[in-house]
């Protein structure tokens, strides 16, 4: 199986190339930078130094969110179209699980990857490892830091928070859960494409059309619209053919 | 002739949509998926959602263009996409969508800009002559646009304020017709008159650009101060009397610029090319004035955003072997 996988969910960047198990080619870039101008280049220029042919790709795995809305469609578009146009699998994987699989097998710990979503809100989920596998324990979410350091307050076990992000509210989770964090090395926090191709490996693949990102948030437009019409039901049919 | 065949995808606004066009003017398919019945439920063109739109159907609508064509990638010579103007978010979908399909089947990628594909919506119909003058008016752009040959462009006259279409949406707000507004207010002033006199900005000026937020400031006030009054509007002359002054405008420059520039064809392009009142008054015009020259105006569905007239435009580039590289970015301020 060769995995092409791209994780553009937040300001870094990470693709990799793996044959099976094995790592063939990971570049992790993490300046600001614009993914749409950095992505196909980085695919192009790995893929011809691994010298892999398009045609030789049998799956795509892809960070699917949640993040920058714009980022994580840009990850997405990429890979949904190459699969698509390939005629290969596609697997998606959530951007936070991918952060959390950098957590550390400590029996009884929590891994807490978090984003920064403004506003004093953050992107997050409870992870664990269970006999050497990680287990998602609470769906991903989008909550305010403050009531998402309350909830693990009251959680037995070590905490380990994953990602940069974490250093903007670490105030905050200091006071409600103290010395129960475990501040991991510093290498545990950015994301890395080769643990996302590991994620995304075994899965079942998605249906490429109707695959979208994972925003966790509609946008803000959306959401005034449903309150104001709460009984309003469609599944869909925004859209229409001319 | 060589067939070249070109696979575009148009996504700068509300539209998703993808075409195959065979040597820049014959449509094999052109899909246009539009999210105006999403947008209306705000009032206009929410970017963040048409974002989001694009992403659920951009592979679904290419596939539908490839299949209806009955093209496999390998008869493929190009894939040519929008880079601008428009939404940047919207626009990002489709560049990184023929990226991707680019860089998988080893074809060259062409970015087209968007205002050079209403223009050339027109070669899908008619061959294009030049020298040619094109009136480009729509939502987001009202421009009188010169060329020489075919990949010459020079801006003969623009907007100074509003586009036209923006006008047009903003006093269908007012109005409370649905969004978008200008097709409504199209229908109404065919049941009204001309009787509130708006101004007609700019029309003696010696130049040719335009100026639109003069008139929608006047057709505001008009409204408020009637109703603070508790006196009757007559919404359809009120509709005729603003599209009278926009077409005056429109119609008075882009004969005069059409005279000095002395050319073979003028050209209506843009989403407003579909209002009747438009394109009647210039025909009209045409008709009268300029009677050596031919005037284009694109039919109904080429009018709006489509990835055909995009294949279109792409043609040109693609015979001057003017191809973007992977670093391609979407430009939403882009101009000609």
């Amino acid at each position: 199986m060769r995995i092409l996988a791209i994780d553009t969910s937040n300001q870094l960047m990470s693709v990799a190339l793996l044959d099976d198990d094995r790592l063939i080619i990971e570049r992790t870039v993490n300046v600001k930078r614009n993914h749409s101008i950095q992505l196909m280049p980085a695919i192009e220029e790995m893929m011809k130094e691994a010298e892999w042919r398009p045609k030789d790709l049998t799956r795509i795995v892809v960070a699917k969110g949640p993040g920058s809305y714009t980022g994580v469609r840009i990850g997405v578009t990429v890979a949904k179209t190459l699969a698509f146009s390939l005629d290969i699998e596609l697997v998606g994987v959530s951007s936070l699980e991918v952060l959390a699989a950098n957590g550390a097998q400590i029996e009884g710990s929590y891994c807490i990857p978090l984003f920064d979503a403004r506003r004093g809100n953050i992107y997050t989920g409870l992870y664990q490892y269970q006999d050497n596998t990680l287990v998602q324990v609470e769906k991903d979410t989008h909550i305010s830091a403050e009531q998402w350091a309350k909830y693990l307050k009251q959680l037995d076990g070590p905490l380990q928070l994953l990602g940069e992000d974490r250093l903007k509210h670490m105030e905050l989770f200091e006071e409600e859960c103290g010395e129960r964090l475990i501040e991991l090395p510093s290498s545990r926090h950015f994301a890395r494409a080769s643990v996302l191709a590991e994620r995304g490996k075994n899965r079942e693949p998605e249906n490429k059309h109707v695959f979208e990102p994972e925003y966790l948030k509609l946008a803000e437009a959306e959401q005034n619209w449903m309150e104001a019409h709460p009984d309003f039901k469609q599944g869909g049919g925004w859209i229409e053919k001319l | 002739m060589e067939k070249k065949l070109i696979l575009a995808i148009e996504t700068s606004c509300d539209e998703t949509s993808a075409a195959v066009i065979e040597n820049g003017q014959t449509i094999l398919s052109n899909i246009v998926a539009s999210q105006i019945k999403s947008h209306q439920r705000f009032g206009g063109v929410v970017p963040e959602i048409a974002s989001r739109h694009h992403v659920e159907q951009i592979t679904l609508i290419i596939e539908e263009a490839l299949e209806k064509a009955d093209v496999s990638y390998d008869e493929l010579d190009a894939v040519a996409v929008t880079e601008g103007p428009g939404l940047v978010g919207a626009l990002l979908i489709g560049v990184n969508a023929a990226k991707a399909i680019a860089f998988a089947h080893d074809l060259p990628l062409i970015a087209v800009n968007h205002i050079k594909g209403h223009i050339f919506a027109n070669q899908l119909v008619t061959p294009l002559e030049f020298p040619l003058l094109s009136l480009v008016v729509s939502g987001g752009h009202t421009e009188l646009l010169y060329m020489a040959s075919e990949d010459s462009y020079e801006i003969v006259g623009e907007t100074r304020d509003d586009a036209a279409g923006e006008a047009y949406d903003k006093i269908g707000r007012v109005l409370g017709v649905p969004y978008p507004g200008g097709k409504h207010i199209d229908q109404m002033a065919h049941e009204g008159k001309d009787t509130y006199e708006f101004p007609r900005a700019m029309i003696q000026d010696d130049n040719f650009d335009f100026s639109f937020s003069g008139l929608k400031s006047s057709f505001i006030n008009t409204v408020h101060n009637a109703k603070q009054k508790n006196e009757e509007i007559n919404a359809n002359d009120l509709a005729a009397s603003f599209q009278a002054a926009v077409i005056d405008v429109l119609v008075d420059k882009t004969i005069r610029a059409a005279k000095e520039k002395n050319v073979r064809q003028l050209i209506l392009a843009g989403g407003v090319a579909a209002n009747k009142g438009l394109r009647t008054a210039l025909e009209k015009a045409v008709s009268e004035e300029l009677t050596d020259v031919e005037l284009l105006i694109p039919p109904l569905e080429l009018c709006g955003d489509n990835a055909a007239m995009i294949g279109a435009a792409a043609y040109v580039q693609l015979k001057n072997n003017n191809y973007a590289d992977f670093s391609l970015n979407g430009r939403p301020g882009l101009s000609v």
